[in-house]
């Protein structure tokens, strides 16, 4: 019992690893703005979370498991509260997304003769 | 670099950084305010500053070449004097020598709290500390006396009326906020009691506290929050804290002994410091508290007076 607590804690741990790390990449790879936003908001919360899963699996014991919980929770919380007010700050300073700025230029370019 | 936004974003995540060296250091106490002054208020205030002074530095049309050679001399003058210095956290440094093992070996004995850092703070050095709390009651008085704008009366239905045009442009923000704000509160009532155990204490908390505020008046308004937060309370309050904290030094004196001697506020002296930090932290955090939210306060209010009168000043 002891050893599958330990297998799936380390497999909590890996996979929230991985999913952070393939946030970074996202982050640094994506073409605009919205798109890596999505991708940060995405993999960032749910790596965390999975993080603090295989934490949580480490401790059964009472206090260091309880603040974890609340670690967890207000992560959940959190995380995607900010990166719906990135996006919306964005968007309301008016940066468009990829495609609108494009078709933006290519409106431009076609009207000019 | 000549965009201000880019330089406060370049300043918050050196700020976050530090707080996160400070943690690899040990340090937590002081990662936790930096990382709540350094990168979130002072950003914020620095961001609140940006929008009425204008996004871009005008370039400057001197080339100040001989305050660069003064600076330069000097700093390599400065760096040649720490050669002389002994390695960081050698253990046999002076400044490792001297009061620091008497603090470590017998704080637990003297003063019965665990953690060294707040019994050093409060206690062992708690005069330093009634000196930094009276300057930033001193930095409150400061802003206070610049940059306060005379209140105008707002009607409650204008403000209604604006309130609610702005609830559904803000809407899943305010709901989140509305339910974490009150654990917000919580945690930082509990870093302020629990700074003897651990990291914590008054500076930490009092920061926390107006983090939350400030959090609520940015997202419902200031006009709603000035409703919330009544100003004079505040600024009574941070006069306060410091009335605390020097009131205690004073109990001290009259029960016979020096400034701020905790050991004479009960019977037993261990007791008494207990009560002595407890009372001190007390004062501390509504002092940080309020002065951080009066210089919030003063910072929005000078915005929105600027962008109601417009960018030509009033």
């Amino acid at each position: 019992m002891d050893s599958v607590i330990e297998f799936s804690s380390a497999l909590c741990l890996l996979i929230g690893s991985f999913l952070c790390l393939s946030g970074g990449v996202g982050v640094l790879r994506f073409p605009d703005f919205y798109t890596r936003m999505h991708a940060v908001g995405v993999t960032d919360t749910l790596g965390a979370g999975m993080i603090l899963v295989g934490l949580i699996l480490l401790r059964p014991e009472s206090l260091v498991l309880i603040k974890l919980v609340m670690i967890l929770l207000m992560t959940l919380f959190i995380n995607p509260t900010a990166s719906h007010a990135l996006a919306k700050a964005a968007l309301h300073s008016g940066l468009l997304p990829l495609q609108y700025q494009r078709d933006k230029e290519k409106g431009a370019e076609s009207s000019n003769p | 670099m000549k965009d201000l936004f880019a330089v406060v974003m370049l300043s918050g995540i050196y700020g976050l950084l530090s707080a996160s060296f400070f943690v690899t250091l040990d340090a937590v106490d002081v990662a936790f305010t930096e990382a709540s002054v350094g990168a979130g208020i002072a950003t914020l205030l620095m961001l609140v500053t940006v929008t009425m002074t204008g996004r871009y530095e005008h370039s400057a049309h001197n080339k100040p070449i001989w305050a660069l050679a003064v600076v330069l001399v000097t700093g390599g003058l400065l760096l040649y004097g720490t050669l002389d210095m002994p390695y960081f956290g050698s253990a046999d440094a002076p400044g490792h020598l001297h009061v620091a093992p008497r603090y470590i070996n017998d704080s637990m004995q003297e003063i019965g709290v665990p953690n060294i850092v707040t019994s050093v703070l409060a206690s062992y050095r708690g005069y330093d500390t009634l000196g930094e709390v009276v300057v930033i009651f001193t930095a409150g008085v400061g802003v206070l006396a610049l940059l306060s704008v005379a209140p105008r009366p707002e009607e409650s239905a204008e403000i209604d009326v604006v309130n609610v045009s702005m609830h559904k442009k803000h809407l899943i923000l305010r709901i989140v906020t509305k339910m974490l704000i009150p654990f917000i509160l919580i945690f930082a009532l509990y870093v302020q009691f629990h700074g003897d155990y651990g990291p914590g204490g008054g500076f930490q908390a009092g920061v926390i506290f107006a983090a939350a505020i400030i959090l609520y008046s940015m997202l419902f308004g200031m006009s709603m929050a000035r409703r919330v937060i009544n100003q004079p309370l505040v600024q009574l309050l941070s006069a306060i804290g410091v009335l605390i904290y020097g009131s205690v030094g004073l109990v001290s004196m009259l029960n016979g002994g020096n400034f701020l001697d905790y050991n004479l506020l009960s019977d037993d002296p261990v007791a008494g410091q207990h009560l002595g930090i407890l009372i001190v932290e007390l004062g501390i955090g509504c002092t940080v508290t309020s002065v951080m939210v009066i210089i919030f306060f003063n910072f929005a209010d000078r915005t929105e007076d600027h962008m109601r009168n417009g960018i030509r000043g009033r």
